[in-house]
């Protein structure tokens, strides 16, 4: 087998990993006196499949919230395509490429399903005030660009039905595979997901896996995912980081995590005697 | 029956993105466009200019404006009134400064100086929001009217402390002062209220609307999605003060002719436009309209029943009124909390399958 640590392998099922993407060093966020997360390293990288997993309350959100730009640790650097991150507002760390979705849906409820994923592309869409207001030229052709981008999406993700439905009016699951059109929409180089599979059933749940396997192996998207479900979890990811009380207590591929002493002593409990 | 889409498919998306992709919504749309630019001016006359028609469109301006703020973008304000006066005194001290040059441009001034000062007030809404900004709105409301009523410069040092406009006139036709026509008062409104209308339009049904709604639906997402939350916020102030300042220029110039800012702009104009739009409609220009419709509308209708109808005296039926639109108003909330805008995309979802029920 190559050696993963430091990129440039090829996976068991023939897909091309690159350089390290983004580089989290020593980070240290803390709460006032709570410590979420103390002296954490790890990296993605390029085209992986990267888990986090952990109890609850181990800080896997912090650390996907740290990525997104939307808490800004004490101590340490984050390294995003060979540089330094300084520190950044979540919109600008959108802009660099990185996009996410949310453990606790977070849709715009007043908007339509295509209205939400266009909002996705914001990111691309420049045009000023003025030539909005005239909608002539640029507007318009900015506009239809985006359309068919997000069409593509839509297509993808098979939503395409419900286009024009009130994204309030959908069920739970489909809720969630907007959210993830939504932030593909971006095409962001790094998709950050939180918990997308939490309260789906079997069926939901392979749907979404199918289309975050599709993903990464169509678009090249590089992912770090967060689940609770240990099988998609270990079926899915090339790599996996284990955080208990924010510590990280384990990282390697599925098959070294399930061995490794610690993290089955943070998952089954360990007696103190 | 009346009313369908089967047979109308877009097969380009700038057909599928217009404003009224239903044909029959098109072709009505032209034709209100033609009844009100050319029937209307032609029969209307001094009651129905002064009493209906101008204070609806002037109002439906103000309600597009504040619709685009409190409907669009989330962000409450209870400031229209006085940002209706900055439009009001800067068009009149540009009218009074530069007798040379159109009113038309005075007008639009009067819009762009009223966005300068709205996005000035609108700097709180970066850090607060909700109930706190609507209580720092409603600091701007009573410190601009104390600010026209105590320097006189901006009444150029009236005696009465009033602004009263000149005759202006456009294209050879008077529009401004005691001696102008109605057709004319109402067809300078009608022009302002489509343009408003068409930018307004065209600004929420793109990336633009797309950020202000993002951050009325919710701000964090937005923000993470890559929504810069002082742009949003700041744009849709500055839009919002845009469209009221050029309602409160056409307040003054064409409709009231002279006005007293604590009288004609206070404070119970700002809950006006903001009950115009809670009825009309949140996030729907159509919205804007049918609030502004319905409140300028209401007490001309109700005081037309007592006094004209049932023969009441004056007194009686001006109280009357109040209790009755009062009424009307909370039972309305109760029964329709989104407004008449949404009694309509009802009524319009009942009338695809009508007369047949499936």
């Amino acid at each position: 087998m190559n050696d993963m640590s430091g990129g440039n392998y090829v996976t068991a099922d023939g897909r091309q990993i690159g350089n390290t993407l983004m580089e989290m060093k020593n980070i240290t966020l803390r709460f006032g006196g709570v410590v979420a997360i103390s002296d954490i390293s790890f990296d993605i990288h390029e085209g992986e499949i990267r888990a986090i997993i952990g109890p609850n309350g181990a800080g896997k959100s912090s650390m996907l919230n740290v990525i997104s730009g939307f808490y800004h640790p004490q101590e340490g650097e984050v390294w995003f395509r060979g540089s330094r991150r300084p520190t950044m507002k979540p919109y600008q760390v959108a802009k660099q490429g990185i996009a996410r979705t949310f453990q606790n849906i977070a849709l715009f409820n007043g908007m339509s399903v295509l209205d939400n994923v266009m909002t996705g592309r914001l990111t691309h869409m420049e045009t000023g005030l003025f030539s909005q207001a005239l909608w002539r030229g640029r507007a318009e052709r900015e506009e239809v660009e985006n359309r068919e981008a997000v069409e593509k999406i839509i297509d993808f993700l098979e939503i395409q039905a419900i286009r024009k439905t009130p994204v309030g009016r959908l069920p739970y699951g489909l809720k969630k595979r907007v959210e993830l059109a939504r932030a593909l929409a971006a095409e962001p180089k790094l998709l950050l997901l939180d918990e997308p599979m939490a309260g789906m059933n079997v069926e939901e749940k392979e749907d979404m896996s199918r289309f975050i396997l599709d993903v990464n192996d169509e678009f090249g998207t590089t992912i770090a995912l967060i689940e609770h479900d240990m099988g998609v979890v270990m079926d899915l990811s090339d790599r996996v980081v284990v955080m208990d009380y924010g510590k990280k207590i384990g990282d390697g591929t599925p098959d070294e995590v399930r061995n490794n002493q610690e993290v089955i002593d943070a998952y089954l409990g360990v007696s103190h005697d | 029956m009346f009313y369908r889409e089967s047979g109308d498919f877009s097969t380009t998306y700038p057909q599928d993105s217009q404003t009224f992709p239903i044909r029959f919504d098109r072709y009505r749309y032209y034709v209100v466009l033609a009844v009100a630019f050319l029937v209307i001016p032609f029969i209307i006359n001094d009651y129905w200019a002064n009493a209906v028609f101008v204070p609806f469109l002037i109002y439906a301006i103000a309600a597009i404006g504040l619709n685009i703020l409190t409907g669009y973008c989330g962000q409450v304000s209870l400031g229209t009134g006085a940002f209706m006066a900055v439009g009001a005194y800067s068009c009149y001290k540009l009218m009074t400064a530069f007798p040379d040059v159109s009113i038309v441009i005075h007008v639009l001034l009067s819009g762009g100086i009223t966005a300068a000062v709205v996005t000035l007030f609108g700097l709180p809404s970066l850090r607060i929001k909700g109930f706190y900004l609507a209580v720092a709105t409603l600091a701007a409301q009573f410190f601009l009217v104390w600010l026209f009523n105590k320097v006189g410069w901006f009444y150029n040092y009236s005696a009465s402390g009033q602004i009263s406009a000149p005759e202006r006139s456009v294209l050879g036709i008077i529009v401004t002062g005691p001696n102008t026509e109605a057709w004319a008062k109402y067809l300078i409104c009608l022009v302002f209220v489509t343009l408003c209308a068409i930018i307004a339009r065209n600004l929420t049904r793109g990336s633009v609307g797309r950020r202000w709604m993002a951050i009325r639906d919710m701000d964090i997402a937005a923000e993470i999605i890559g929504v810069n939350p002082m742009g949003a916020k700041l744009t849709a102030f500055m839009v919002s003060g845009f469209f009221v300042g050029i309602a409160g220029a056409l307040f003054f110039s064409v409709y009231l002719g002279a006005a007293e800012v604590g009288e004609s702009f206070g404070i119970d104009k700002s809950f006006l436009v903001l009950f115009m739009i809670i009825i009309g409609g949140l996030g729907s220009i159509f919205g804007s309209f049918a609030g502004a419709a319905f409140m300028v509308l209401l007490p001309v209708f109700l005081k037309n029943v007592f006094v004209g109808g049932l023969g009441w005296p004056t007194d009686l039926a001006a109280h009357l009124q109040f209790i009755v639109s009062g009424g009307l108003i909370i039972m309305f909330l109760i029964m329709e909390p989104h407004g008449l805008a949404q009694l309509w995309r009802l009524a319009k979802e009942k009338l695809r399958l009508w007369p047949f029920p499936h």
